[in-house]
């Protein structure tokens, strides 16, 4: 199984396969689709973005709330097909990663290949299983969103399926 | 008469939506232990074994086996003689959605108004409420997850239309869910009535144990041929491939009018959620 860890720099990603198993360490955002209506028209408008998107990994996520004596409740991947619209920004302001479930557009596709960026399965509806890999959680944008806020996850062997490439 | 309290209302919804939410149902969990052995394919082998042992760690650990903790949809079967008192009905329920779901972490994905959107709470959760004979109260909490929910679809079809085209229908609403509503799926799927109607039988579908054929003869061989045409897609466990796409399809039927024939088709993931108590 092969191990990575972020920064997700564009030398890791070309090391990458399509169909490949891996294990993710390191730093990852959640972000679903209220967050990135918000980066995007940041993006759009040159402001600063909550964090540097630049070689980093956006989780398509919104836990459940964090049961007492829990790190993060249930924390499982959301449909990347949903984000589509928003991809082309952010990739272009650097974002190399992304984590969801289920399929993603063609134009989508092309502009993950273009960017040199990857896309990453995870195992869907295992939110309970994926809460086990997450070490650190905390909240750094767009609290008024409730789960659909910006957290900034620390994760040990996340388990991943290279989708898009 | 039957008199019952609604605060009993509220308790008993409050453990259902826990209930459903932490143990997957058993027949569900059986069904995928069962698609576990008979698929061969290493990679769709390897997704249910992860889904196993999700619904193992959700129960060990009092973790909601999704994050996504639905849409609670309760259905009530109202005997005819009971009577209710100490408040108000609708109230109670919403309070047990609130109560159960605070209760087990669960997610507040409920919004308020679909437009303006604004900040998510755990209610208002959905009613239906049929009525029955006798003084029983049947609840059910089903918490209708939406990424599959995403994928319903339903249409309106000539009466003269032959069953052929009415399974194409079924099949390609799969065939378009693909991956995104997590497989392995139960279908549910309704047939008559009004455009309405046909839709709340496609998702009461769900509720039928996973292992129950229909009652009605050519009702179960269509569940049957369904399925074998769903599994033909090989979509498989998490879009992996596979031989398993679908768990079950289910279908409820009902008499409609003479110009028309509803078909509505209702996706559940494989977190196939609900719970129910017998008052």
């Amino acid at each position: 199984m092969r191990r990575i860890t972020t920064p997700l720099t564009i030398e890791k990603a070309r090391g990458l396969k399509r169909g490949q198993e891996v294990l993710l360490s390191g730093t990852i955002y959640t972000a679903r689709d209220q967050a990135h209506k918000r980066l995007v028209e940041v993006v759009k408008k040159h402001k600063r973005l909550p964090f540097d998107l630049r070689n980093q990994i956006i989780y398509y996520c919104g836990p459940t709330k964090t049961p007492k004596g829990k790190v993060i409740g249930s924390c499982g991947p959301t449909t990347g097909l949903r984000m589509d619209s928003f991809m082309p920004p952010l990739l272009k302001a650097g974002l190399k990663g992304m984590i969801g479930k289920g399929s993603r557009s063609k134009e989508t596709a092309i502009a993950i290949k273009k960017y040199k960026a990857v896309y990453f399965l995870a195992p869907a509806g295992c939110g309970a299983l994926l809460a086990k890999k997450v070490k650190s959680v905390k909240i750094i944008a767009y609290r008024d969103l409730g789960p659909e806020a910006i957290r900034k996850l620390e994760v040990k062997d996340f388990p991943l399926i290279v989708a898009i490439k | 008469m039957k008199k019952i309290k609604v605060n009993t209302i509220t308790k008993t919804v409050s453990q259902l939506c826990i209930q459903a939410n932490l143990n997957l149902r058993r027949d569900v969990l059986f069904s995928l232990k069962a698609a576990y052995y008979r698929e061969t394919s290493p990679k769709a082998k390897r997704a249910l074994g992860l889904i196993i042992e999700n619904a193992s760690i959700a129960k060990k650990e009092k973790l909601a086996i999704c994050q996504d903790t639905g849409l609670p949809i309760v259905f009530l079967e109202v005997g005819q003689d009971i009577r209710f008192v100490g408040g108000d009905l609708n109230k109670a329920i919403q309070r047990g959605i609130d109560l159960g779901y605070r209760k087990a972490s669960l997610r507040n994905s409920i919004i308020g108004d679909p437009i303006n959107r604004g900040q998510s709470k755990f209610s208002p959760g959905i009613i239906h409420i049929d009525f029955v004979k006798g003084s029983r109260l049947k609840i059910t909490v089903l918490s209708k997850g939406f990424g599959c929910e995403n994928k319903s679809k339903m249409q309106m079809f000539n009466p003269t239309v032959g069953i052929a085209e009415i399974k194409k229908f079924i099949v390609d609403t799969v065939k378009a869910a693909g991956a995104d509503a997590c497989p392995p799926y139960v279908v549910g799927v309704g047939i008559g009535g009004t455009a309405d109607f046909a839709n709340l039988l496609a998702k009461k579908a769900l509720l039928r144990q996973v292992n129950k054929r229909s009652p009605i003869k050519h009702i179960a061989r269509l569940e049957k041929d369904l399925l074998n045409e769903i599994n033909n897609l090989h979509i498989g466990p998490m879009g992996l491939g596979g031989k398993v796409t679908a768990l079950a399809v289910k279908v409820l039927t009902s008499p409609t009018h003479i110009a028309g024939l509803p078909v509505a088709v209702n996706i559940s993931c494989h977190a196939l959620r609900n719970a129910t108590k017998v008052l």
